[in-house]
């Protein structure tokens, strides 16, 4: 890291910066005054960011370490799990020798939370509620969000779902079972299955809560990334992070809605004996009232949502790894218009694909033939985002810390979960693959691993401008190489087991002699899915280890990158910065630009004369 | 106590990894930082080059060692006519992505490692080209256009219904709690009307009696069907989604409760065919029995299978029916051996002949009953 070389960042903002008279109305700063209003109740978005990220890793703990349950399920069907009991109580059935299983519904109640937790809480808030938090009025030279109060209340809501959610694990019908898609009758009668009971209820009444925390912060980061830009902050100058961050609340605020609405039938038809999902049921030995319903009706509603949700998964990663890979590879971001073009081009697409979930599932083939069509165009603007993070790469002067190599596993993990997309978009591949562990692979490498590791890129990278310290690199890189080895491990196998027609969400799998054949692959998966999970414990002490311990942040500027964040002071208080704020000149990837002095020119350095911007 | 054991294992490790990374840092930050550092940088940047190659020889070795449990390589050729489009469609597909597959691996980390950070080196300032990248977002455009036409002349072809006039068995499944009704249509080649509200202990798929096109309707224990013959498949629930899936015949559609679906296939190999080709392959050699080394091998024992594609509750994998795939004449002979459930149970429990009617009067109404 020789090139680093500091402006006097100081001086140019004084001289150059914008004068808000931020700090005369803030005496004493009333924002964090004591410790509930600094780290409970806060408003600062930094502070709310902390929040979100902790809150996420608890849960990525919690939906991993069910994983790891139900893996030991499919890798040894025949083990005793009497050891489990005490955890899990009445759902480890034991025979008459004493030999413990897991009860079947428990096994679909542990994949359902898994899914959802990993989907919601973890991926969605953990992701970019940390990230949009913490980077946007950073690297747009704000203040703080255009609503803090609301900010706060987004998380709030969100602690409030995990709340409900973690409360219905601990019911007696059990938490819910019927897959994280939910779909109806299986979780409108508590007669199909016993999760769909008070464990359903709880579920709905969670993700409402979690719907209402994601368009709380949404609007906030719409409004801020458009309103409260500083001078000079162009829509064409700011990194691409934050246009990610942006569309990802865009997506939300028009999709989830819908899925809220979808909800809403399903509880009515749940409480209140409507009809608008079920008809001509004979269940429990008894015919229902239910007449005129489509159970595809509320299909179409949760993949309007559904399938935008695995872009606002996706995207903010996205955006975190062109950031992170411009930064140490010392490298403007190759084609940055086509990487914001298509950002927006997946954007638009996610919304006219959703059906290609329900090739299958009894909507008219013709349809079909549009959903296939637009689905296969988003591999355009996905290779073109390929193609120019491979290309930013090239010719580089690349450090391979722990926040490069994840960007650079990200990649890797979206080309290879990203092309079997290909085959099951195509709905004449889909009739085979649908529901098999084909799927289970694709979706876990493209969007589970692959925005894990841009999650990680991102926690490594910012993590001294949330803590003031360093992660320790050592443990990062093992963290590192054990995750992208053995999340490979877990997840390639899978298309094998799902190309030769094995279907998803079985409890066992030799009740069938078409889908026996895996037994010493399913053990192989689960064993390297208990590794992978030990090296996640691993990076969870690393994490909390070195908010106290450590190395410290002497420099403002560590990576030499070009963005606002890093021209905020180590101990960056409520308002980001203690003068004036930064006016912006350049956009954010002047990296190596000048041959001489430092490989960087800092967003805030005025053009010099006869300079043309990029 | 084991448990006990093993937490405390884990946490020493934990510790010892801690205390081991601290040191060989604080090490490294005494013998010199930078050369130091840009070794390690190399190292690691080795080490990418040393995962790809390795990555994608296992991708390959293992895709080459599972190769008979992909369509249309080994056994598993599809028993169906329309699964070999399937079939053809993810071998293209395969190929397609596959080459891009190892291009990008490769450029990705070979670009990384060329590029990895050296003393007073200076990255070069591009930003962009136009060339360059109207190349590489054409490029896929191509490929796809390619794979959406022919994937979509497949499908419509697939999910095309049967026409006017056309030849074909209809036969019903129902799925249900955990399991499959099946049901024939009898001598009039039609499934009679049903409604859930006449569901009974003794009229399991609530079929309507006073529709005569009921009383010769069979319901049968295992799926026969004669090989070569157009067969649609009338698939229906009775309480949540079910999907009615046969892997073999790369066949599957949900059932949906209140909305009948269907999906018409022709099956093109008789289970005794089937069995012969799995024969030549050393994974079916093996008895089918571990307990029995002498009975029946795997080959002998395989039965196409009938199994659940769509969660449905804690018995979604337990939902197994057999399918035997059979010359013309063995159908007819077993379809003669079936009788009406109609005639065998209801006619004398209810004892009633004004339910009788001749069945031949209604053949003329279309497949679709309810």
């Amino acid at each position: 890291m020789s090139n680093i070389t500091t402006y006097d960042e100081e001086k140019l903002i004084e001289e150059q910066g914008f004068d808000d008279h931020f700090h005369d109305h803030h005496h004493g700063d009333k924002y964090q005054s004591n410790f509930v209003t600094t780290y409970i109740f806060s408003m600062d978005h930094k502070m709310i960011a902390k929040q979100f990220l902790i809150t996420g890793i608890f849960w990525a703990f919690i939906g991993a370490a069910m994983s790891i349950i139900f893996r030991l399920q499919l890798g040894f069907p025949e083990e005793n799990y009497a050891w489990l009991k005490p955890l899990l109580g009445k759902w480890i059935t034991l025979n008459s020798s004493g030999v413990g299983s897991l009860a079947p519904e428990f096994y679909y109640a542990l994949v359902t939370m898994h899914g959802t937790i990993l989907v919601f809480f973890v991926l969605t808030a953990g992701l970019s509620g940390t990230f949009s938090n913490l980077l946007i009025p950073l690297q747009v030279g704000a203040r703080d969000m255009a609503s803090p109060l609301l900010n706060m209340l987004s998380y709030w809501f969100f602690f409030l779902a995990g709340v409900v959610m973690f409360s219905s694990l601990f019911v007696s019908t059990g938490p819910f079972s019927g897959g994280w898609t939910a779909y109806p009758p299986l979780s409108a009668l508590p007669q199909a299955s016993s999760g769909s009971g008070a464990g359903m209820t709880l579920w709905l009444i969670s993700l409402v809560f979690f719907v209402v925390s994601v368009l709380l912060g949404g609007i906030n980061y719409i409004t801020t990334v458009l309103n409260l830009r500083t001078k000079g902050m162009t829509l064409w100058r700011m990194p691409l992070t934050i246009w990610a961050f942006l569309i990802t609340a865009v997506i939300g605020l028009l999709s989830f809605p819908v899925l809220v609405s979808g909800f809403l039938l399903l509880i009515f038809d749940r409480s209140l004996g409507t009809s608008f999902y079920l008809s001509e049921i004979f269940i429990g030995g008894q015919a229902l009232d239910y007449v005129g319903g489509s159970p595809v009706l509320y299909q179409h509603l949760f993949w309007f949502l559904g399938h935008p949700e695995v872009y606002i998964i996706i995207l903010p990663a996205m955006g975190i790894v062109s950031e992170v890979l411009s930064v140490h590879a010392r490298k403007p971001i190759f084609g940055y218009k086509a990487m914001v073009f298509s950002i927006l081009a997946i954007a638009f697409l996610s919304f006219i694909v959703w059906a290609h979930h329900m090739f299958m599932s009894g909507v008219n083939p013709f349809i079909s033939n549009f959903f296939v069509l637009f689905t296969l165009i988003i591999a355009v603007p996905s290779a073109v985002k390929v193609f120019n993070w491979i290309a930013t790469l090239y010719g580089g002067n690349i450090r391979f810390n722990s926040a490069m190599l994840f960007a650079i596993g990200f990649v890797s993990m979206f080309i290879s979960g990203g092309l079997t997309g290909i085959f099951l978009g195509n709905s004449t591949i889909d009739i085979q693959m649908h529901d098999t562990y084909f799927v289970v692979a694709h979706f876990h490498i493209v969007m589970g691993v692959a925005a894990f590791f841009g999650m990680f890129a991102g926690i490594y990278h910012w993590y001294p401008k949330m803590f003031g310290r360093f992660m320790n690199e050592k443990i990062g890189k093992l963290h590192f190489w054990g995750t992208l080895i053995g999340s490979y491990a877990v997840f390639w196998p899978m298309h094998y087991i799902g190309i030769a027609g094995v279907p998803r969400r079985y409890y066992q799998f030799d009740t069938f002699e078409a889908f026996s054949h895996f037994g010493a692959m399913n053990a192989f998966i689960t064993i390297a899915a208990i590794v992978v999970f030990a090296l996640q414990i691993l990076f969870i002490v690393n994490f909390f280890y070195s908010i106290w311990k450590g190395k410290k942040m002497t420099n403002k500027n560590p990576y030499g990158a070009t963005t606002l964040e890093w021209t905020t002071p180590i101990e960056a208080t409520h308002g980001n910065w203690p003068g004036k704020i930064p006016t912006v000149h350049r956009w954010a990837y002047d990296y190596s630009k000048n041959d001489e002095g430092a490989d960087y020119v800092s967003q805030i350095q005025p053009l010099k004369e006869g300079e043309e911007e990029h | 106590m084991t448990s006990l054991i093993i937490l405390f294992c884990v946490a020493l490790l934990v510790v010892v990894t801690i205390q081991v990374s601290k040191i060989s840092e604080l090490a490294s930050k005494i013998r010199g930082g930078e050369d130091r550092y840009l070794k390690e940088n190399d190292r690691t940047a080795k080490g990418l080059v040393v995962f790809m190659v390795g990555f994608l020889v296992l991708t390959i070795v293992s895709a080459y060692y599972y190769k008979n449990y992909m369509l249309g390589y080994g056994p598993h050729e599809s028993a169906s006519e329309h699964g070999g489009s399937i079939d053809f469609m993810f071998n293209i597909t395969l190929i397609a992505t596959g080459i891009v597959f190892v291009i990008t691996q490769v450029a990705l980390f070979w670009l990384a490692y060329v590029a990895r950070e050296k003393k007073g080196r200076r990255a070069l300032y591009i930003s962009h080209d136009n060339k360059l990248e109207m190349i590489w977002t054409a490029a896929p455009a191509v490929v796809m256009t390619f794979l959406v036409v022919s994937g979509l002349i497949a499908w419509n072809d697939i999910m095309a219904d049967v026409k006017e006039g056309e030849d074909y068995i209809e036969i019903e499944a129902t799925g249900y709690q955990f399991g499959w009704e099946v049901r024939y249509p009898g001598p009039d080649g039609l499934l009679g009307k049903k409604d859930f509200r006449l569901i009974s202990a003794t009229n399991s798929l609530g079929q309507d009696w006073s529709d005569p096109k009921n009383h010769d309707d069979m319901k049968v224990d295992e799926i026969v069907l004669p090989v070569g013959k157009k067969v649609r498949v009338r698939i229906t629930s009775k309480d949540v989604l079910h999907n009615f899936y046969l892997p073999h015949f790369r066949v599957k559609m949900d059932a949906v409760p209140g909305m009948p679906t269907y999906f018409v296939f022709t099956p093109s190999k008789t289970t005794a065919e089937y069995r012969e080709s799995l024969r030549n392959y050393a994974e079916y050699q093996v008895p089918a029995d571990a307990d029995d080394p002498t009975g029946e091998q795997l080959w002998e024992s395989f039965n196409y299978e009938l199994a659940c594609a769509e969660l449905c509750g804690s018995g979604h994998y337990s939902m197994r029916r057999l399918v035997r795939i059979v010359s013309e004449s063995e159908y007819e002979d077993w379809l003669s051996q079936q009788t009406s459930f109609y005639e065998s149970t209801i006619k004398e429990e209810a004892g009633d002949d004004a339910l009788e009617e001749d069945i031949t009067e209604d053949a003329d109404d279309t497949m679709d009953s309810e």
